[in-house]
């Protein structure tokens, strides 16, 4: 049987192969996320990492935890915004945080955080709204480095300007100023928008439900994972909601050709809010 | 999927794909995929100004679809477009890549590694050099790959960086870059 460019088949076998170790050593599982661009940041990392092959990375990563740490910055994607999409945090303001104030206490769980400006935007936005001090916020990502960043809470500070605008558009109701101070080029939130957060290790593709939640937000991240880990990202996520809780995706996400769209309704459409059904 | 056209764009695309794309009939038997730079906060209304003009159908891509034959598909807004080795197509938040999100390179680049010799890329008009790496992993993996004559673009830059890259390119004017496509489909 002829190849017409045997080349990149070997890549894709190594790559394959590479993900499998990952998997069976140290229990990160990324056999199921969308390829194309696992392929793109694994030739990332091959390079900068000085390996000639992804099977002499595999060699090191067998051996060497420490490698673990470096190529989980190339395989998961750290790029996020306070008040990304503003629309979406008016829409939760606006149109799910009147719902939420008929609980006396509430649970909300941020998956796939990353360095947690997703999270203190809605820390922000609860307090705004006064129901911060009844919320139990779970913040949770597979990315140690980032899980470490979300809990320090501390960004650069020529990223305030954007996050300023964003929060103004998502229907503010305070300055942004008034919870962070800048020290040089950083800005340092103030610690007392964590209290109320819990951080943790959790993957959605190895690991299981977290309890009774009542507004789940998970944005980009399902688009890294192809269509059969979605699936159980969701599935997780309708286990995991009350009756009538809500979850928030990303902009470009939905559950229109998910299994699980049966189990939930659209509440802001456009926002891709859903409300899981009664029964 | 029976192989695909991907298509990118920069500075005078708009104008140059208002030339092509009308010019597809409507069982034109490849999807079209198309990446144009376009700013990152606004959602670009590409759809809606293509929809009238086109005899093709013309949407948002949208994340692990499969591409249809007869449909034109755009990259949202700040989103890369990439194409899966199964043939559907995938958008990812990654960093932007040539300073662009959707990246060109990113579509061509997966689009190739996806459908080898079954795809044909177009490099049109533009102002930076996004593209060109693209579109000489498209032509080493077999694939048809065209850029439009850099003599008569809008924006020259863009595809003269392609032809740099990759000199087989097939070199076309904008209006008889359908036809071509037309032949090789
Ligand atoms: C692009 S960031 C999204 C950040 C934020 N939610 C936003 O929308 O701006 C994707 C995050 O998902 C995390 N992630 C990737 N795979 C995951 C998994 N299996 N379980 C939980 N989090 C995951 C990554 O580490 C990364 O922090």
């Amino acid at each position: 049987m002829s190849k017409e460019t045997p080349e990149p088949d070997i890549d894709d076998i190594e790559i394959e192969l590479l993900l499998e170790a990952l998997f069976r050593r140290y229990h990160y599982d990324f056999r199921h996320y969308a390829r194309a661009s696992i392929k793109r940041r694994l030739i990332q990392a091959r390079g900068r990492l000085g390996m000639t092959s992804f099977s002499a990375l595999q060699e090191r990563l067998l051996r060497d935890p420490e490698m673990l740490a470096k190529l989980l910055n190339y395989l998961t994607v750290q790029v996020s915004e306070m008040f990304r999409d503003p629309s979406y945090f008016r829409a939760l303001r606006e149109k799910v945080i009147p719902h939420l104030r008929t609980y006396p206490s509430l649970k909300v769980w941020i998956a796939g955080c990353s360095n947690g400006e997703e999270v203190y935007s809605l820390a922000i936005l609860f307090r705004e709204e006064g129901l911060e001090q009844r919320t139990l916020f779970y913040a949770t990502d597979i990315n140690p480095k980032a899980l470490k960043a979300a809990e320090a809470g501390v960004y650069p500070l020529d990223q305030i300007r954007k996050f300023t605008e964003n929060h103004q558009k998502s229907g503010a109701r305070t300055s942004l100023s008034d919870y962070y101070v800048a020290d040089y080029d950083r800005a340092i939130f103030d610690s007392s928008l964590r209290a109320n957060v819990v951080f943790s290790d959790h993957s959605l593709a190895t690991d299981s439900v977290f309890a009774e939640m009542h507004l789940i937000s998970c944005r980009n991240v399902l688009i890294y994972f192809d269509r059969g880990l979605q699936e159980r990202a969701v599935g997780l996520f309708e286990e995991s909601l009350v009756r009538r809780g809500f979850l928030g995706l990303g902009r470009k996400e939905s559950l229109r050709f998910s299994d699980h769209a049966a189990g939930f309704s659209d509440f802001v459409r456009e926002e891709k809010i859903y409300q899981r059904r009664d029964r | 999927m029976n192989g695909a056209v991907v298509i990118g764009g920069s500075a005078g695309a708009v104008q140059a794909l208002l030339t092509l794309l009308p010019a597809l009939p409507a069982d034109f038997a490849r999807p079209v995929l198309i990446v144009v730079h376009v700013p990152p906060d606004h959602d670009h209304g590409l759809v809606t100004l293509f929809q009238a003009g086109c005899a093709m159908q013309v949407c948002e891509a949208e994340d692990k679809q499969v591409p249809e034959p007869g449909t034109i598909y755009f990259a949202p807004a700040n989103y890369h477009l990439l194409v899966e080795p199964d043939g559907s197509m995938a958008l990812s938040a990654d960093d932007p890549v040539n300073h662009s999100r959707p990246a060109i390179d990113l579509l061509l680049e997966s689009a190739a590694d996806a459908l080898r010799s079954r795809l044909i890329a177009v490099l049109l008009t533009g102002a930076n050099q996004d593209g060109a790496e693209g579109l000489r992993a498209v032509f080493r993996a077999g694939g048809a790959a065209i850029v439009e004559d850099p003599e008569t673009a809008r924006v020259p830059t863009m595809p003269a960086a392609g032809l740099a890259l990759c000199p087989e390119a097939t070199r076309l004017a904008i209006d008889a870059i359908a036809p071509y496509l037309l032949r090789l489909a």
